[in-house]
């Protein structure tokens, strides 16, 4: 048996990993929709989050906007930019290898990233948090309203992406697109239109990401580039085409980084420290590639010959 | 008898392969009509062209407008392509594809009583709505392509080669269903076959597609009657 102290810190431990590994979820999310409709692996995703980010933190420091407003406006730019990128960068290059598509996500990261930089600097900034700092008591255990508040929210968009995609007329045509779009022009669906909505809302989820991320870790250029990483190995994890699985991937994740963390200092292997964990998410990538590549909730892929 | 589609020395290409040259043709509102012919006569092509799935020159008249445009403004114009090889959404459920099909409707109640409509053609769509269409058979993927056709209220009903991979006995159920839709509710068929005995069985008339070309045009019946016909065009 742990000792109680101990175990309210590993409890501790789990519920912040819940957290950020909401934050894993939510950007693990968005790959899994992109790769769905466009079938290639948004590398930009995470410097579009940290622009959208940015947007944030300008409406509330700069403009003096309270948080809230900020955040919603924050979504809606984060849409609209997604939508756009789709237009004007990715369209032109879709229909031919999809490593063409996988170049231009690659130089849009690299495009993004230095005009934030421009625009913004590189120094860091602090985003305010929508949460208040302190901790509540449940059990024994001292727990952070940011982790619940980011758990909250996780939940949330988790939610209303799946009534979208479960409900709604817009939201079977976004998936009919996705895995057949040939067979739903014919049906009347605009593909190209329902492709750029995909993206839309994977910059969306993104943009979330970013705005959770920021408070805590302070808001840079590359900012997103770990939790890009960490994504990965979340939708891996899961399955790349699969949303579930980008969520449980994303949770598991979390979860997964922090108790080895905690169990590094009680149980002898000290040496275990944070710059190891993206290394062991990049271990969990291989992994998994090399012993069930479509992960735990994802189709094996047939290929038809 | 009112013409609904009208096509005029209709061309289309798959890159530099020509694989209409010029097709003509008509098809009357309420009436069935087959397109007959040999692999590669450009059967398949010929309804592509009409749903616009691949670049065409020429004209199509569709109910006294020229049709323009791609696949999504074939569906809003009231045309309803079942490709060759069923052409369903294996992912999704059954009920999904049937609301797919209704995609471009806004009248929700009327869509709504519409699933039930075609579930009086095909009464185990009712019962397995929640099934993923992958796990149908054969047959009851093309049924279900055929329902989530109906979902459009079309005015023209393209069908491409359904009889493809089908077990006999359901192949005559399927063009008896059909029989039916036209019968009682005077829907406008435009059929591709390679089983030109079936198909010239629904059909009021019918064309035979020679490379690219009109070969032949004439009554189901009169083509059905003509033994030399037979022989060298419909192979039985």
């Amino acid at each position: 048996m742990l000792p109680l102290a101990a175990f309210a810190d590993f409890m501790q431990q789990i519920v912040s990993g819940l957290a950020s590994g909401g934050i894993y979820a939510a950007l693990a999310l968005a790959l899994v929709i992109i790769h769905r409709s466009t079938g290639v692996i948004n590398f930009a995703q995470g410097e579009m989050a940290t622009l959208c980010t940015y947007i944030a933190w300008t409406l509330t420091v700069n403009h003096g906007w309270s948080y809230w407003p900020a955040f919603v406006v924050t979504l809606a730019f984060s849409f609209l930019f997604g939508v756009g990128t789709h237009r004007v960068v990715i369209r032109p290059v879709e229909g031919g290898n999809v490593l063409r598509i996988v170049i231009v996500t690659i130089g849009l990261l690299i495009a993004v990233n230095g005009f934030v930089t421009w625009q913004w600097s590189g120094e860091q900034r602090q985003l305010e948090s929508p949460f208040p700092s302190n901790t509540i008591d449940v059990g024994g255990v001292a727990i952070s309203v940011q982790d619940i508040g980011t758990i909250a929210v996780t939940i949330g968009i988790v939610v209303l992406l799946w009534g979208l995609f479960r409900f709604t007329k817009v939201g079977l045509a976004l998936r009919a697109a996705a895995v057949n779009p040939a067979e739903a022009r014919l049906v009347g669906v605009r593909v190209t239109w329902m492709l750029a909505l995909g993206w839309g809302l994977a910059a969306t989820l993104g943009a979330v990401a970013g705005m959770l991320t920021a408070p805590s870790v302070g808001l840079d250029p590359n900012m997103m580039a770990p939790i890009l990483i960490y994504a990965f190995a979340a939708a891996v994890l899961g399955g790349i085409d699969s949303p579930l699985g980008a969520v449980v991937g994303g949770l598991l994740l979390g979860v997964l980084l922090n108790v080895v963390s905690y169990l590094s200092q009680y149980h002898g292997f000290g040496w275990f420290t944070e710059e190891l964990r993206l290394p062991l998410a990049l271990g969990i990538i291989l992994v998994v590639l090399l012993v069930k590549p479509s992960g735990l909730f994802g189709h094996a892929e047939v290929k038809r010959v | 008898m009112r013409t609904l589609l009208e096509l005029d020395a209709l061309e289309a290409h798959y890159g530099p392969v020509q694989a209409l040259r010029g097709v003509s043709l008509t098809v009357g509102e309420g009436e069935v009509v087959a397109v007959l012919g040999a692999n590669g006569a450009g059967k398949t092509t010929t309804l592509r062209a009409i749903s616009g799935t691949v670049a065409r020159s020429g004209v199509i008249d569709f109910d006294g407008k020229t049709l323009r445009g791609g696949p999504e403004a074939a569906a809003r114009a009231g045309i309803a392509h079942v490709p060759e090889g069923r052409g369903t959404f294996v992912e999704l459920t059954v009920n999904e594809n049937l609301r797919l099909g209704a995609y471009t409707r806004r009248e929700r109640q009327r869509v709504k009583a519409d699933v039930k409509r075609v579930a009086e053609y095909f009464p185990w769509m009712a019962e397995r709505g929640s099934q993923r269409a992958g796990t149908l058979s054969g047959g009851e993927q093309q049924m279900l392509a055929l329902g989530r056709a109906l979902m459009s209220r079309p005015r023209l009903l393209l069908l491409d080669e359904p009889s493809l991979g089908l077990a006999p006995l359901v192949v005559r159920e399927f063009f008896r269903i059909v029989r039916e839709l036209n019968a009682k509710e005077g829907l406008t068929v435009l059929v591709v076959e390679q089983d030109a005995r079936i198909a010239l069985s629904v059909s009021s008339r019918a064309y035979v597609l020679e490379v690219g070309r009109v070969a032949l045009a004439g009554t189901s019946d009169q083509l059905q009657d003509d033994e030399s016909v037979r022989r060298s065009y419909l192979g039985y």
